[in-house]
C-alpha cells in the first residue's frame, strides 16, 4: 500500500512544502548603490568562458558582495519551492518566455526603481528583447543573449542540383513545393537527404509573421493561431514533410543528426535548405570549417528580412534579500563594457584553440556593435564571414513572441496543434481552431 | 491452598515485561511513525485541502469549494491522459505476467546455470529509468532504430513507433517490458516453493502437463500472481519517467512530438503542477488518482478471495 500512499502523496508532499510560506512580500526591486551582503542565484553556471569572465568582473567591482551560484539550468520545481517556502534567490537567470506567466503571478518584481537608481539605459537592448521582459508596460527582466534564427544552405548540394543560393527564395510559398522536391532525396520510402526542412512547430510564429500576422497580440493577452494566415503557413510547412516521406521519416532521420560536431548534416550533405538559430554557425566554423555553407536572412513573403529572437534574461525574485545587489548583478552582467571583456575572452580562446571567433550575440546591441567593430576579425573565410555578416544584419529585423501571462500554455496550444497535424490526425484548420480554444481559455484565465 | 483468579475475559492485563515490551516497540517504531505523519499524512491532509482550492504555489490558495473536481470531468485532456493511462494498463499488466511467468517456467528448467540466468533477467530493472527512456527512443527510431531494422529483416516495413499516434502507445508498452525482471522473480521463486509431491501425486492421477500446470502450478503461485497483480497495475498508473523522459523531458522532444498520444495521468498532473502553476487543479487530479487506484485495488482484493490460495488458510 505504500505505493498507493506515495502515488497520493506526490502532488501533496510538494504542495505542503510549497504551501509552506504562502504568499511573498511585495514590493519593486532595491535598485539602491549599496552593494554588500550576500548574493544567490539560480539557473546560471559556469559554463564558459562569457560567463566566468562576467562574474569575475562583477566580483572585482563589488567585493563585499558574497555571491552564491548555485550552478544548473532553471529548474521550475526547484524555483517554485524556494519562492514558496520564503526563501527565494535573489537572481533567477530564465527564458525570456517564462517571464510573462511569473510577473503576472507576482513571483519576480518589477525593475522600475532598479533601472532608474541604477541608471541602466533600457534603450540599449534591442527592442524584441524588451518586448519579452516587459508586460503591461513594465519591466520585469534584463535581457541577455538574442538568439535569432537564419537561413542554412549546404551551396555543394546546390551545384550538384543544378543551381545557385540565389536562386533558394523561401518568400516564394507557391515555388516551394517544386524546390524542395528538386532538393530531397527520398528514395525506396527512405528519406536520405532533406530539402527544405520549415523547421515546424518550433518556427510556426516565424512562418505565419513572414505571412503577415502575429500569433499573439503585442499586449500576450490574444491569441490568434486560427487566424487564416497562420492555417496557410502551417499548411505550407507541414506540405514540405510530407513531400520527403511524411512526419514518422522526416523526424526519425533528422533526430540523428549531430549539430555539434564534425559530422554535423551539413558536412554529411543529409540537408540542403533549412532556418535554425545562428549558434550553428560557431559549431560549423569549430568543426567543419570547409564546408560549402552559404547563410541568408529568412524573410517574410515580400522578400524583407525577418527572425525571430529568444533568449534567456535575469529577474529579481520578490522577497530577494538582496536586491540593490541583484540589480547591479543584472546592470553589470548585461553592460556594454563587460560583455565587450567577455567577448575578448571568447576571441582569446578561440585563437589560441586556432579556431575562427564568429562574434557574439547579445541583446545588447551598443555591446554587439563594439564587439564587432573592435573585437572582431574577417577569418579570412568568406563564407563564414558572409555568414557573420547576414546575421548581424538581421537582428535589427527581429521580432518576439511577447510576454504572455500564459506563456507555457499557449506555446503547448500550438505546438500540439502542429504535431497533430503532422501525425495526420488532424488538418491544419481544424487543429489551429483547438488550440485557439485553448489558448484562449489558458490566457483568460490567466489573466483573471 | 491458594486460589488463583483468572483475569476477566477481554480485560487481560499486562504483564510488567510486557508493558515494557510494548513501550520499547513504540519507541523505535517512532521514527517511522514521525516520518509517516510528516512526510506522508500531512502532505496528504495538505493536498486534500489544496485540491479545495485556485493555488499557483506562488500566492496563497483561495477556496474554490468543488470548482477544480468539476474541472477535472469537463476537461478533455484529463480525459485523454486517463484514457492513455488505462490503455496502457489494461495491455502492459498481463503482458507483463505472461511473459514472466513464461521466463520463470523456463528457468526453474534451467539447471545449474539458473542463478546466471536469473542475474541476466533481472540485470535490466537495474537500469535508470531516464536511460532506458532515451535508450529506447533510439531503438525505436523509424529509420535507424535497431526494433525496425530487424522487422525490415523479415521483409516486415516497420511503423512510425514515435511519431504515429496510434503506435507510441504500443512502442512504450514494449519499452515497459524492459524491466520485467523483478516480477520473473517473484515467479521463480513461487514456483520453486510448490511442493514436488503435488506434481508427483497429479501425474500418478493421469494429469498432462497443462493439467498440472493449471490444477497445480497455478494455484500454488496464485498468491505471487496476485501480488504482481496489484503492484503492476499501481505501477502502471503511476508511469511517470520514462515516458517523460522520451516525450516531454526537454524542450526539443517536447516540442515535436505528439503530446497527446503520450499523455499519461502523472505527466499531465505534472505539467499542470510546475509548467501551468495550478497546483489546486494538479492536487485534484491526484485525489482522483488515489480513488481510482484505490477502487481497482480493492476490486482485485475482492475477486482474490475467490481466486487466490494462501498457504496455511482453510479454503
Amino acid at each position: 500500500m505504500s505505493r498507493i500512499l506515495r502515488a497520493t502523496a506526490f502532488a501533496g508532499a510538494l504542495s505542503l512544502v510549497l504551501s509552506g510560506c504562502g504568499g511573498v512580500g511585495g514590493g519593486d526591486a532595491g535598485g539602491g548603490t549599496a552593494t554588500k551582503g550576500t548574493l544567490s542565484t539560480m539557473g546560471f553556471g559556469f559554463s564558459d568562458e562569457i560567463a566566468t569572465t562576467r562574474v569575475d568582473a562583477f566580483k572585482r567591482d563589488h567585493p563585499d558582495v558574497e555571491l552564491k551560484v548555485t550552478e544548473g539550468a532553471f529548474d521550475e520545481q526547484q524555483f517554485l519551492s524556494a519562492v514558496a517556502s520564503g526563501n527565494p534567490p535573489d537572481l533567477v537567470y530564465m527564458d525570456r518566455k517564462l517571464i510573462g506567466t511569473y510577473a503576472k503571478r507576482g513571483s519576480i518584481q518589477p525593475l522600475t526603481d532598479c533601472v532608474k537608481k541604477q541608471d541602466i539605459d533600457l534603450e540599449q537592448y534591442r527592442s524584441a528583447a524588451r518586448a519579452q521582459v516587459t508586460l503591461d508596460g513594465t519591466v520585469y527582466g534584463i535581457p541577455e543573449f538574442s538568439t535569432v534564427r537564419v537561413v542554412y544552405l549546404n551551396e555543394g548540394l546546390l551545384k550538384k542540383a543544378g543551381m545557385t543560393a540565389d536562386q533558394v527564395n523561401l518568400a516564394d510559398w507557391a515555388a516551394l513545393p517544386a524546390l524542395n522536391t528538386k532538393l530531397a532525396t527520398v528514395s525506396g520510402g527512405r528519406l536520405s537527404r532533406i530539402g527544405i526542412d520549415p523547421k515546424i512547430p518550433e518556427f510556426l510564429p516565424m512562418w505565419a509573421k513572414a505571412n503577415g500576422v502575429d500569433m499573439l497580440s503585442a499586449d500576450g493577452r490574444t491569441a490568434r493561431l486560427d487566424d487564416p494566415k497562420v492555417v496557410e503557413a502551417l499548411t505550407t510547412g507541414v506540405n514540405l514533410i510530407q513531400q520527403q516521406g511524411g512526419w514518422g521519416k522526416f523526424k526519425s532521420f533528422r533526430d540523428t543528426f549531430d549539430f555539434f560536431g564534425a559530422q554535423n548534416p551539413l558536412s554529411k550533405n543529409q540537408i540542403v535548405a533549412w532556418p535554425m538559430e545562428e549558434w550553428f554557425l560557431n559549431q560549423a566554423a569549430k568543426n567543419s570549417p570547409n564546408v560549402e555553407l552559404v547563410v541568408k536572412p529568412f524573410t517574410d513573403r515580400q522578400g524583407r528580412p525577418l527572425t525571430q529572437s529568444a533568449g534567456q534574461a535575469w529577474v529579481i525574485t520578490k522577497g530577494a534579500k538582496n536586491p540593490d545587489a541583484a540589480c547591479a548583478f543584472v546592470k553589470q552582467m548585461t553592460a556594454t563594457d563587460t560583455w565587450l571583456a567577455a567577448a575578448k575572452a571568447r576571441a582569446d580562446a578561440r585563437k589560441a584553440a586556432g579556431q575562427p571567433f564568429t562574434g557574439l550575440y547579445t541583446a545588447n546591441a551598443e555591446a554587439d556593435k563594439k564587439i564587432f567593430d573592435e573585437l572582431y576579425q574577417p577569418t579570412g573565410n568568406k563564407r563564414f564571414d558572409d555568414a557573420v555578416a547576414t546575421i548581424r544584419s538581421v537582428q535589427d529585423a527581429a521580432f518576439a513572441l511577447p510576454a504572455s501571462p500564459a506563456g507555457a500554455e499557449f506555446d503547448k496550444a500550438y505546438y500540439d496543434a502542429v504535431n497533430r497535424v503532422l501525425a495526420g490526425q488532424e488538418q491544419p484548420a481544424q487543429a489551429l481552431r483547438r488550440a485557439q480554444q485553448e489558448a484562449t481559455a489558458a490566457l483568460d484565465k490567466a489573466a483573471k | 491452598m491458594a486460589t488463583v483468579t483468572a483475569p476477566a475475559p477481554g480485560r487481560r492485563r499486562r504483564t510488567p515485561l510486557a508493558r515494557r515490551e510494548a513501550r520499547w516497540a513504540y519507541l523505535f517504531l517512532a521514527p517511522w511513525i514521525i516520518g509517516f505523519l510528516i512526510f506522508y499524512a500531512g502532505p496528504m491532509v495538505a493536498s486534500l485541502w489544496l485540491s479545495f482550492t485556485e493555488y499557483d504555489v506562488i500566492n496563497p490558495p483561495e477556496y474554490n469549494g468543488l470548482d477544480n473536481y468539476r474541472e477535472l470531468m469537463s476537461d478533455p485532456a484529463v480525459a485523454r491522459s486517463l484514457g492513455n493511462t488505462v490503455y496502457y494498463t489494461a495491455l502492459h499488466v498481463p503482458l507483463v505476467m505472461l511473459i514472466s511467468l513464461g521466463l520463470a517456467l523456463l528457468l526453474k528448467r534451467v539447471g545449474r546455470l539458473q542463478g546466471f540466468f536469473r542475474t541476466v533477467f533481472y540485470l535490466p530493472v537495474m537500469t535508470p529509468a531516464v536511460a532506458v527512456g532515451i535508450l529506447f527512443l533510439l531503438l525505436l527510431n523509424t529509420q535507424d532504430g535497431l526494433i525496425n531494422r530487424a522487422l525490415g529483416l523479415v521483409g516486415i516495413d516497420g511503423p512510425s513507433w514515435t511519431t504515429d499516434p496510434h503506435w507510441v502507445m504500443p512502442g512504450i508498452i514494449l519499452m515497459s517490458l524492459w524491466s520485467l525482471g523483478s516480477t520473473v522473480i517473484i515467479y521463480l521463486a513461487a514456483l520453486q516453493n510448490v511442493p514436488r509431491d503435488l506434481y508427483e501425486a497429479a501425474s500418478i492421477d493421469g494429469a498432462g502437463p497443462w493439467a498440472r500446470f493449471r490444477a497445480v502450478t497455478l494455484p500454488m503461485i496464485s498468491g505471487a500472481l496476485f501480488f504482481t497483480l496489484i503492484v503492476n497495475t499501481i505501477a502502471s498508473l503511476q508511469m511517470f519517467t520514462e515516458v517523460y523522459t522520451m516525450y516531454f523531458g526537454n524542450r526539443e522532444t517536447q516540442n515535436t512530438f505528439n503530446s497527446d498520444a503520450a499523455s499519461f495521468y502523472v505527466i499531465h498532473l505534472f505539467q499542470e503542477a510546475f509548467q501551468f502553476l495550478h497546483m489546486g487543479f494538479a492536487s485534484a487530479m491526484a485525489w482522483l488518482l488515489f480513488a481510482i487506484i484505490l477502487v481497482i485495488t480493492l476490486a482485485q482484493v475482492k475477486l482474490s478471495n475467490r481466486f487466490v490460495y494462501y498457504e496455511g488458510e482453510d479454503q
